[in-house]
């Protein structure tokens, strides 16, 4: 007797080989990633003295930490560009990058609760904690255009304003790069969780093999390896970018943006087929 | 079992098998420790102290081939013993983890209550909590505007809609979490115990809407419970699972006597040493062995005969005030009367009790028991430390002359010693 298949009609059978991503599925949740983002801010609006402040007094610190060490004791370049400019800059951008994996990469392991009693996409979870680091990114941002209009006021900083559009296209590529890295570290600690202690510690590791605080130009002068290693790294296209936009300094070229795009896909092509296929038995294991 | 032909779930020899000893979410370090132990030949260091070496990489079955079909405008009951599989087929069911082996299909939107109020955020207003846990269970936005007014109404919460449920009482916070549930538009509803939330009032209006929505909106409800009662109420079909396999399907009484004749023994001594816990019980130091029945044959009691238990207590460390408690059952699982011997001590290792009851207020009849070791804290706080199901057994009477025979049915389980006469006055008529 077989069915007439029927408007909801799903299908469940044993996770077997490289799973696939069910994005219709995912399209249809979409009012539950967004209302994950929410719960995050109000979450973090209620529970802090300064709340939302926060968001913004982060990356103030770092800057202002950064310009001390490494701008007036270490003395490094940073291509003529104002030094609490460039390291807001830096510190907002990788924030962003670094919020994503640090954050999803504790998906399985701080909501196994929730997971072991519903269904719903998984990837809700990581995609929702992506969006809620790019709003807080944006909400830098804005302090930091403002900051850039103030030195662009006293020609100090000349940006390349008809470029600022890809802007939008390069914050993409770093979420999805962030994604990506996050959900293969989530899939993993479902297995290690001593994964976790790493990741923190080397995020920070790459944030310094990366140019955040101090330029390509910098590096090139110094070492070939060291350059050479450094264009290899996902990251160094979209800083380099972000400061080519909005500094006029900084170096890109389309070898540099090829590299960063070709590992971007495969991570994050790597970190959803790994993470579908945790996603269907890690209730068993947490 | 109407209308046959609109099948809504079917389940093909589904299995799901479990690994056994070490369970996964281990560390990097701990499988490296692990890995050069066994290549040298020694004794995993990670492995709990005690684990059976046998048992390290056997697996143990949850299910071991399930094969069944629900129809549309069923309400099938699924009941079973602690570890049966009743969980782990809802788990599948409801997609939260994937089969071994085997197909399950689902015509319809399923609306899952393993729990009620998935995902609630103490910091969050009861309507933002609304639209959270709704979109949690699949709900979109649109689907939730539309029966806000109809969640909150159910809910009883009222007014206080807009404040956060940290400051909602216990009871609130689940009559709202179950609206939630209750309002999803879904085909087939599939719900772990849900019902056993809020007060008595709040209980008996969730079941009516559960029935309704078989009965009258057409939906398909699997439901799991330990209450026969509300089995018995909501259900017209049940399933009883046994050791991972169905042992029976059909009727609802006759599942349940099914049930009830497996779980509990009809003898005089249940044994417990090997007897496998619910996980939440965490403290471990006083466990059951073993209760004999010393003054019944073959489970059957005298009423008016006093009850003479054993116990067998182990201890892993010295305890006192320690206390048991029998838990009398009705045949259906409803406690009736419970009684407690206080006040003993336990020095490390086994300890048997033999302790007297007098049951002589039961009505005659069939009755299933639980037996609770506690610990007496202060001002009368007790803290659960083993509890198992006990054994059933039959209470006869022997009619007394010029007393009636007791009618259960009508007078209630509980027969209260008889009435005494205190004064007789004639007053007679000039």
């Amino acid at each position: 007797m077989e069915q007439t298949q029927k408007q909801y009609h799903v299908h469940y059978s044993p996770a077997k080989g490289w799973a696939r991503v069910d994005f219709g599925e995912l399209w249809r949740y979409k009012d539950l990633i967004w209302l994950f983002v929410k719960r995050d801010f109000t979450v973090m609006y209620k529970q802090t003295v300064l709340g939302p402040a926060w968001v913004l007094i982060n990356p103030i610190l770092s800057a202002a930490m950064y310009t001390v060490m490494f701008g007036v004791i270490a003395g490094l370049s940073t291509d003529g560009v104002p030094q609490t400019l460039f390291y807001l800059a830096g510190s907002a951008l990788w924030g962003f990058f670094a919020a994503c994996i640090n954050k999803i990469s504790a998906t399985f392991t701080s909501n196994s609760a929730i997971f072991s009693k519903v269904y719903f996409p998984r990837l809700a979870m990581p995609i929702s904690t992506m969006l809620s680091a790019l709003i807080n990114f944006l909400l830098q941002f804005v302090m930091f255009f403002l900051m850039l209009l103030y030195y662009v006021a006293r020609d100090q900083v000349h940006p390349n304003w008809a470029m600022m559009p890809l802007t939008v296209l390069l914050l993409a590529q770093v979420g999805l790069l962030g994604l990506g890295c996050g959900i293969i570290v989530s899939s993993l600690t479902t297995r290690y969780r001593d994964l976790m202690v790493v990741v923190t510690f080397g995020v920070q590791l790459w944030m310094y093999g990366t140019p955040v605080v101090y330029p390509l130009s910098m590096v090139q002068g110094m070492s070939r390896v060291l350059y050479l290693a450094m264009l290899l790294n996902p990251m160094t296209a979209p800083m380099e970018s972000f400061r080519y936009i909005f500094f006029g300094s900084g170096q890109v070229n389309v070898m540099m943006w090829g590299i960063s795009l070709l590992w971007t896909v495969a991570l994050l092509a790597l970190g959803l087929s790994l993470f579908s296929k945790v996603e269907k038995t890690f209730v068993d294991t947490v | 079992m109407q209308q046959h032909n609109d099948i809504m779930i079917r389940v093909r020899n589904v299995k799901k098998r479990y690994k056994l000893g070490q369970i996964g979410g281990g560390t990097l370090r701990g499988d490296l420790q692990s890995w050069w132990a066994r290549k040298r030949g020694k004794e995993d260091p990670n492995t709990l102290i005690g684990t059976d070496q046998r048992l390290i990489g056997t697996t143990f079955m949850a299910l071991n081939g399930l094969n069944f079909d629900v129809y549309k405008g069923e309400a099938v009951g699924i009941i079973g013993s602690n570890g049966a599989g009743k969980s782990t087929l809802l788990k599948l069911l409801t997609h939260v983890t994937a089969p071994t082996e085997g197909d399950i299909d689902l015509y319809g939107r399923v609306a899952s209550m393993l729990e009620v109020g998935t995902g609630f955020h103490p910091e969050m207003t009861g309507r933002e909590n609304v639209y959270l846990n709704g979109a949690i269970l699949g709900m979109t936005r649109a689907e939730i505007d539309a029966k806000m007014d109809e969640i909150i109404e159910f809910s009883e919460v009222g007014d206080f809609i807009d404040t956060p449920v940290k400051r909602y009482s216990s009871g609130m916070y689940v009559k709202l979490a179950f609206s939630v549930a209750a309002h999803l538009d879904s085909e087939i509803m599939i719900m772990d115990e849900v019902l056993a939330v809020g007060d008595m009032k709040f209980q008996k209006k969730c079941l009516t809407k559960m029935r309704q929505a078989a009965r009258r909106d057409g939906k398909t409800v699997l439901y799991v419970s330990h209450n026969m009662a509300t089995i018995r109420d909501l259900c017209d079909r049940c399933i009883v699972l046994d050791q991972g396999k169905i042992v029976f399907d059909g009727n609802v009484d006759e599942g349940i006597a099914r049930y009830l004749a497996t779980k509990s023994q009809d003898s005089d001594c249940v044994d417990y040493s090997s007897y496998k816990r619910d996980n939440w019980y965490n403290r471990d130091n006083l466990r059951l062995q073993e209760v004999r029945m010393l003054s019944s044959r073959q489970g059957v009691l005298e009423r008016r005969e006093p009850v003479v238990l054993r116990y067998v207590i182990k201890a892993r460390q010295p305890a006192e005030s320690v206390g048991i408690r029998l838990e009398i059952r009705d045949e259906v699982g409803n406690p009736l009367a419970a009684a407690c011997v206080y006040d003993l001590e336990l020095s490390a290792g086994t300890t048997s009790f033999t302790v007297r009851y007098d049951l002589s207020v039961l009505a005659p009849g069939k009755h299933g028991s639980y037996f609770t070791v506690f610990t007496l804290g202060e001002g009368g706080a007790h803290t659960v430390e083993d509890w198992v199901p006990g054994m059933t057994f039959k209470i006869v009477d022997t009619l007394l002359e010029n007393e009636t025979e007791w009618n259960t049915v009508a007078w209630g389980p509980i027969q209260l010693p008889n009435a005494v006469l205190t004064e007789k006055m004639e007053n007679h008529d000039d």
